[in-house]
């Protein structure tokens, strides 16, 4: 035995997100929990919707004026993209849990057809919504 | 291979956690059930955004609309409950942290989930008398 067993080097780590090149499956899963997230909010905005209506015609007025204003609307507009990308996302996790699309090939095509689909999905709500007067 | 499992722990089939795989479960089925769900809110928020409280109480006062409503609400506080449950697990590590943001996150669902559901049934069933 020599010196070196008394050389303490740093033990080796994992490469992290600094030194890896960005790939568009790490980028929608990260999204995805993002998303989730955000959706946590958007679940208790639902829910405000139900008790503001039980709460009668002012509170009810109060919350549609919050919702309607620009940054409500702003809110609103994260929010339909977040709930398409999480939908779609969420979609690709169920087909990936009965083991098919795992290939690289697969899961690329699966992370360009979620945002397409998340990107896609939230502009026609919107077109939707400015023609039928709900903006 | 010896294995040190008992019979009746393989009869279980907990594992080492102690819950088997029943929140993974838990988590795609309300996954699955809130495909359909979603896209109906994603109609009903289109519809209602244009509706005064008239509008929006006779929309709740319809039987589909009223149940759909109540399952969208109380299937996604599971999912948010399971999702955020996991979040908090993945990056929270000091136990004092974790077990108060576990027990915030039940509490806030628990609580949203049966503010929700009360108020869904009085709109419901009072047609919005209050």
């Amino acid at each position: 035995m020599s010196d070196v067993s008394k050389t303490i080097r740093a033990r080796p780590t994992s490469p992290h997100v600094q030194v890896w090149r960005w790939h568009l499956t790490a980028i929608t899963s990260i999204m995805h929990r993002i998303t989730g997230v955000a959706l946590y909010g958007g679940t208790l905005i639902l829910a405000g919707w139900t008790i503001a209506l039980a709460f009668g015609p002012e509170a009810y007025a109060t919350y549609m004026g919050l919702l309607g204003s620009p940054l409500g609307k702003l809110v609103m507009f994260g929010l339909s993209f977040a709930v398409f990308f999480h939908l779609a996302k969420g979609v690709q996790h169920l087909i990936w849990d009965t083991g098919l699309a795992l290939k690289v090939r697969a899961a690329n095509a699966g992370a360009v057809a979620t945002l397409a689909f998340a990107l896609v999905a939230t502009v026609v709500v919107w077109i939707i919504a400015a023609m039928t007067g709900a903006l | 291979m010896t294995d040190f499992r008992t019979p009746r722990s393989r009869a279980q089939g907990l594992g080492a956690a102690g819950h088997g795989v029943s929140h993974w479960i838990s988590e795609r089925v309300s996954s699955v059930a809130l495909i359909p769900l979603v896209l109906w809110g994603v109609f009903a928020v289109l519809r209602l955004a244009r509706s005064d409280y008239d509008m929006a109480v006779a929309w709740l006062a319809s039987p589909v609309n009223a149940v759909l409503l109540a399952l969208l609400a109380v299937v996604s506080l599971m999912h948010m409950h399971s999702g955020m449950r996991v979040v908090v697990e993945d990056y929270i590590h000091r136990r004092i942290t974790k077990t108060g943001l576990l027990l915030l996150n039940l509490f806030v669902c628990a609580l949203f989930g049966a503010l929700a559901l009360f108020s869904i049934l009085k709109v419901a069933l009072s047609g919005g008398a209050y």
